[in-house]
């Protein structure tokens, strides 16, 4: 099987990460081999695959012995969950320096010292805002072929996964890149599923998963683990199983996305009661002042 | 002077036209407004200025970095300047433009060595504060007699934010000494002109005034002489006559200069601007913050500078009036001897220029005491008020170019062909190729100084020894009919 390398983006505290672990973890047990390339500085993409606190990073051993040319691959790449690789481009404190440079000089330095040699996937887990074109590294030419959208019912969640498929547009016609679908992390916000389905529509793409929210998935997190490892009987490990097998089975079926304006999204808020008309406010608010009155 | 012939004013306007017509339709109407036929007695030159350079042609501009780190600050001897970035920028600013200096180098002064911060991916990565505190460390350490720092940016500083200003200000504590954070990114700005503006204000904002510069004891004649930056010693030629007519020049800006003098500037009674382009914004600041007048003058040629001496001597008392005269008397059997010498070789010989910041008016007058006539003139970073300036010492029907491109001023060259041209070492070597003799206007090349009398001597010794070399009278093809 050629290379698939896919990329998890969203907003920031959507759960891109536990998303994406979980994803994999399933992923590897159905035999796939696994290279997870972590795109934040926070460094937080492979810890419930390693079980550890934070591996060390591949900025922060070239920062240390000089350049990324005094590393050596084995520095940085851990051996996690079932065999997945892990590695992690790490970068600056908040505040300074250039953390979108760190994952163009990290990603540069995993391929060239043949990183992606001898896995199935490569899985880019990429911070929340693209703020810059470093982070925008892993959609570019020959990087991954399939952007997948972790989001919810949230209207915020909503404005980013519109505003990531703007990026993938941009990037469509030049390099390989598709978007893959979306992933809705269930927040439990009204009417959280046909949303999700609608905003799919609208973009032109699938909704591949509607994960339900369990407390599992947190007591797992607790213990450094994905649900897989810590309870692999359980039903929320089956529902990341099914997001694999989605996944793996949704193998070029990517689209060019068409996003929508920021109008037209927020008419579809309306429409489905999350954004209230001004009117609706207005006549709210004279409500209340009046029972406050009363 | 009578206007000049209606058909060679003619001729220079279709050549325009011939010479815009190689564009496409957009680019040739950016740069129409950027050439133009002087019409004698306008107030401007009829071009516009100061406006980005079109995309795609070869633009001859610096940037911000050039103009503060080449221009403003490389000359001020006594502090070490870091090219703050990676090692290109000031590698190749490095030894300055033949800003003279006395002083050991290495030792006390240090115009001519290059410090850079040299960065590496890391430091774009994790910001460069940490190697910039380094680096000052260093010359703290190396270099015990400097007498301060200035930090000069490169792009990458501004893209990634560093807070080079933190440094500065935490540094200047630890060592007792002066840094001075200057926000020069090469990126700021159409040309080197905004570099020279941020480099006055970080003057302003981090060294007038300041300093010992309070106990300093002045006198009723106490001068600051700004903008000379002693190219080949243009500053030393200059201050010798403003010291022979009784003046005390209490600071050279920034031409062999030291931190002390500008420290002081903002203590004499007069200031004295000569590239006006590069530092007329300190000199309005200091009008009128310590309400110090300011006049510009012009050393290039004894009419020029006879006519500047008592125009400066005018501000003061009849002291200095009478030592003005002096001077002026004193000097004139060395311009006779040079005129008497080199006028007869040199008289109706024309010549076009294109550089920077004051030259292309400024010596105007000293090429027409040799007899020869500008016929094209222009300036890479100048404003509408240079080419105000401009009007008066230009004649009419002068063909006038603002950032000219490369491909322009050599069809000009070619088509008007002068016998001299006066620009840099980029147009130098394609100009002599094309059989035309070239002085470098804005090194001297490798001779000077230019300025007062002394200069002059050199200057028209030098345009002799170019137009008529007899290397000229070799580049015809023997096989070619003449």
């Amino acid at each position: 099987m050629a290379l698939r390398q896919i990329a998890f983006y969203g907003k920031g505290g959507i759960g891109k990460s536990t998303t994406s672990q979980n994803t994999l973890a399933a992923l590897v047990e159905m035999g796939q081999k696994i290279l997870i390339v972590g795109c934040d500085p926070k460094a937080d993409s492979t810890r419930l695959i390693l079980n550890t606190k934070l591996q060390d990073t591949v900025l922060a051993l070239a920062a240390e012995k000089g350049s990324v040319e005094d590393l050596e691959l084995d520095d940085v790449m851990k051996i996690g969950y079932k065999g997945i690789k892990c590695t992690e481009a790490g970068g600056p404190e908040p505040g300074v320096g250039c953390a979108g440079r760190g994952v163009i000089t990290a990603i540069n330095f995993l391929e060239e010292n043949g990183a992606y040699d001898d896995v199935d996937y490569v899985s880019y887990d990429v911070l929340g805002d693209v703020v810059c074109g470093g982070f925008a590294m892993p959609i570019r030419e020959n990087k991954a072929q399939e952007i997948y959208i972790v989001m919810s019912g949230e209207m915020m969640a909503l404005y980013a996964a519109n505003n990531i498929a703007k990026g993938i547009l941009k990037y469509a016609h030049s390099g390989g890149v598709r978007l893959g679908g979306l992933i809705c992390n269930e927040r439990q916000t009204d009417r959280e599923l046909e949303l999700a389905e609608a905003l799919a529509k609208r973009l032109g793409c699938k909704m591949i998963h509607f994960v339900p929210r369990e407390n599992i998935v947190q007591h797992a997190e607790l213990r450094r683990m994905t649900v897989i490892q810590y309870a692999p009987d359980c039903a929320q490990a089956n529902e990341y199983r099914q997001l694999a097998q989605k996944i793996h089975d949704n193998c070029g079926k990517g689209v060019i996305p068409t996003p929508i304006s920021m109008e037209e999204l927020e008419e579809m808020l309306l429409e489905f009661g999350i954004m209230k008309s001004d009117e609706q406010a207005l006549a709210e608010l004279e409500a209340k002042t009046k029972k406050g009155a009363a | 002077m009578d206007g000049m012939n209606p058909d060679v004013k003619a001729e220079r306007k279709a050549l325009i036209e011939e010479v815009l017509s190689a564009y496409p339709e957009k680019t040739a109407k950016k740069r129409a407004r950027h050439l133009n036929v002087y019409d004698e007695g306008k107030p401007d030159c009829g071009v516009k200025s100061n406006i980005k350079s079109a995309p795609g042609v070869m633009t001859i501009r610096g940037c911000a970095y050039a103009g503060s780190k080449g221009v403003v600050f490389g000359p001020l001897k006594d502090m070490v300047h870091i090219s703050h970035g990676p090692v290109g920028c000031g590698q190749y600013s490095w030894s300055q433009r033949r800003n003279y200096y006395t002083g050991t180098t290495g030792v006390d002064t240090f115009v001519t060595m290059q410090i850079t911060s040299d960065f590496q991916e890391r430091d774009i990565v994790f910001g460069g504060d940490k190697k910039l505190e380094k680096v000052i460390d260093e010359i703290h350490a190396m270099f015990p007699l400097n007498k301060g720092v200035s930090i000069q940016s490169e792009c990458p500083v501004g893209l990634i934010g560093d807070d080079i200003e933190a440094v500065a200000k935490k540094k200047a504590k630890e060592h007792g000494k002066l840094v001075v954070p200057v926000r020069c990114e090469g990126f700021r700005g159409v040309s080197q002109s905004l570099g020279h503006h941020i480099a006055n204000d970080a003057v302003r904002d981090w060294m007038l005034g300041k300093g010992k510069s309070k106990e300093f004891e002045t006198t009723p004649y106490d001068v600051v002489v700004i903008g000379d930056y002693n190219i080949g010693g243009d500053a030393w030629a200059s201050r010798i006559l403003l010291e022979d007519m009784g003046l005390r020049v209490i600071g050279l800006w920034s031409g062999d200069a030291t931190l002390a003098e500008i420290e002081r500037g903002n203590k004499g009674k007069l200031n004295l601007i000569h590239c006006y382009r590069s530092m007329n914004y300190i000199c309005r600041h200091m009008e009128e913050q310590y309400n110090i007048p300011w006049m510009e003058y012009n050393f290039f040629g004894p009419t020029q500078i006879a006519k500047s001496l008592r125009a400066i001597a005018e501000k003061f008392d009849d002291k200095i009036k009478a030592g003005a005269e002096r001077v002026i008397a004193k000097y004139q059997p060395l311009a006779d001897a040079v005129l008497a010498k080199y006028k007869p070789r040199l008289q109706g010989r024309k010549a076009m220029l294109y550089v920077g910041g004051l030259r292309p008016r400024h010596v105007a007058d000293a090429y027409g005491d040799l007899g020869i006539d500008i016929i094209g003139t222009g300036y890479e970073f100048a404003h509408s008020d240079d080419y105000q300036r401009t009007a008066h010492y230009i004649k009419d029907a002068t063909l006038v170019y603002d950032d000219v491109t490369d491909y322009e001023l050599e069809k000009f060259i070619d088509k008007m062909r002068p016998d001299l041209v006066g620009s840099g070492i980029k147009e130098k070597y394609s100009t002599q190729k094309m059989g035309v003799p070239f002085r470098q206007l804005h090194s001297w090349d490798y001779s000077g100084p230019y300025h007062g009398y002394d200069g002059f001597a050199v200057f028209a010794r030098d345009m002799d020894m170019a137009i008529n070399s007899p290397v000229w009278a070799l580049n015809k093809a023997p096989w070619k009919a003449a």
